[in-house]
């Protein structure tokens, strides 16, 4: 009964977005597509921080790897949309495996020092490899570009629709995960690494793997903004973009998989509330990370998890 | 007592800049036996029991178990081989049901029967009632005990333990040897343990270390009446 309660929510959810394409004023629509995608990127930075504890400043270079793998295949190799979403998930696996191999050497502070500065050094390459990357101006993907098969990116409508089919996917899949013994063995890396050592699981091996299902979320996720909005440029590589996904993933609750997505919404709706009021929305997003870590570090499905429903995922 | 050699050590050495935690020590473990590793305070064996499970790597030196050379064997793959550790300082997930504790022992080894196979090995140290409890909130003695229960779910070959009895009642410790002589002989036992009654009445064998060398090894009645342990240890 508890596994389908969970999953009976998780599902509901699903419909209330399919519902939403319906009703939602164009408005909401619109950033309820971007909050689906920028959601995916949110559940595998809580793969990686959420379930495993590893606490990575560093996502934005995961998330633009998905960007650049899928607008630069695009621009230079004329891939199909398709094929590009494909080319920038596996850019986003395999760059968290260059980067798990070396980073997961460190741990504690010390890999969140050396995550970001190889998000650095990966957003510096993008303005230097200008000629390839377009640095400063991004590429613009044209609308042409922007077509799976008859489904067209660039129409509201469509892009809702692709941008829920991926939300769905990523969704099942990281409630699947989250619930078989390799699920398990996450979060008892982040619970007590030496004592699942001395239960036989190899720390680094269990780590790297979280980084690298981590990275192709991001990298899908990175794939999709990209190619569903039409533009890939390095401020979405920025250090902003290592930070939003912490916060969402706070907000929301961290190693709950619902959370991201929680988190991504109220967060969303908050910073453009604060855009409306004031040029220093950012100051917005610094406050509430201060105010999370500071009084509600389980976040919100986190803190319903510990008082009323134990068998929230 | 089977006369079968588990783990075999031979010249094993860790030092920590000049300190000589371990040097040069030989030791053989016999299949099926309990035996206890003793000493006073700074002797090297939380250090000497490091190197049996991986936790600290090797100097110099060779460990031989079940017939194979594991000296670089990381300590994770010793665990999968059959060596089991329990902390001295107890290691448990503690915002883990006890459930969830234990299961994660089970699965590491690969068992097919995750829940009968944690039921198994919570009921035999008699927490099986508390499986749902958050382990964290347990009491320290009941903590320590489910420490042991992981270490059986392993089931392994060689169970190390590091001073287990440490901070325990007298009839928490009751309890606890019955469980180690149930260990035995499937399992060996491997004992660092400070309270002499326990240690008289549960090992077959007693290894003594001082200041990282093998001070002496024998039956209970040998070290009993050993003249250097008496000296260093014992006759205060």
């Amino acid at each position: 009964m508890k596994a389908d309660r969970a999953l009976v929510l998780h599902l509901a959810v699903l419909a209330a977005l399919l519902l939403a394409h319906f009703l939602a004023p164009a408005y909401h629509h619109a950033n309820l597509a971007r909050i689906m995608v920028l959601s995916i990127y949110a559940m595998g930075y809580n793969i990686a921080f959420g379930y495993t504890g590893l606490l990575s400043l560093g996502h934005a270079l995961l998330f633009g790897a998905g960007l650049y793998g899928a607008g630069m295949g695009v621009m230079h190799l004329g891939l199909p949309a398709g094929p590009g979403l494909v080319a920038g998930t596996f850019a986003g696996g395999l760059m968290a495996l260059a980067v798990g191999v070396l980073a997961l050497r460190t741990t504690g502070v010390a890999f969140m020092i050396v995550t970001l500065m190889f998000a650095q050094a990966g957003y510096l390459a993008i303005l230097y490899f200008g000629q390839w990357t377009r640095g400063d101006e991004g590429i613009v993907i044209t609308r042409a570009a922007r077509a799976i098969g008859p489904i067209d990116l660039s129409d509201d409508a469509s892009r809702y629709l692709v941008a829920l089919t991926l939300f769905a996917a990523a969704l099942l899949v990281n409630l699947a995960l989250a619930r078989s013994s390799w699920g398990r063995v996450m979060v008892a890396m982040r619970e007590n690494e030496e004592r699942s050592r001395m239960l036989g699981y190899n720390p680094f091996a269990v780590k790297l793997a979280a980084l690298v299902v981590s990275g192709l979320y991001a990298g899908l996720g990175g794939a999709a903004y990209g190619l569903m909005f039409g533009y890939v440029g390095a401020s979405l590589a920025s250090v902003q973009y290592s930070i939003l996904p912490l916060l969402y993933v706070l907000l929301g609750g961290a190693g709950t998989v619902l959370g991201p997505f929680l988190g991504a919404l109220l967060m969303f709706y908050i910073i453009d509330y604060a855009s409306s009021l004031t040029d220093a929305h950012q100051f917005v997003t610094g406050a509430a990370l201060v105010l999370l870590v500071l009084f509600a570090p389980r976040g919100i499905l986190g803190a319903i998890r510990a008082k009323a429903a134990t068998w929230l995922p | 007592m089977a006369a079968l050699t588990l783990l075999e050590a031979r010249g094993l050495t860790r030092h920590f800049d000049g300190l000589k935690a371990v040097d040069g020590v030989d030791f053989d473990l016999r299949q099926g036996e309990i035996h206890a590793l003793i000493g006073p305070n700074g002797a090297g064996k939380t250090t000497f029991v490091g190197l049996l499970s991986g936790r600290i790597p090797v100097q110099s030196g060779r460990i031989r178990f079940a017939g194979r050379d594991i000296t670089r064997l990381p300590a994770h793959a010793r665990v999968r081989a059959g060596i089991a550790y329990t902390f001295q300082i107890t290691q448990i997930y503690a915002a883990l049901s006890v459930f969830d504790n234990v299961a994660l022992a089970v699965q590491g080894r690969g068992s097919r029967q995750r829940e009968a196979d944690t039921n198994a090995a919570l009921a035999r140290v008699g927490l099986e009632s508390r499986a749902g409890q958050v382990a964290g909130t347990l009491s320290y003695g009941h903590q320590r005990l489910l420490e042991v229960a992981m270490g059986l779910a392993l089931r392994p070959r060689l169970l190390i333990l590091d001073e287990p009895t440490q901070g325990l009642a007298n009839d928490e410790i009751a309890v606890f040897k019955t469980l180690v002589r149930g260990v035995v002989p499937e399992a060996t036992v491997l004992l660092i343990e400070h309270n002499m009654d326990v240690v008289m009445d549960l090992a077959h064998r007693i290894t003594v270390l001082n200041f990282g060398t093998l001070l002496a090894q024998g039956t209970p009645a040998e070290i009993r009446a050993d003249k250097a342990v008496q000296a260093a240890y014992l006759g205060d």
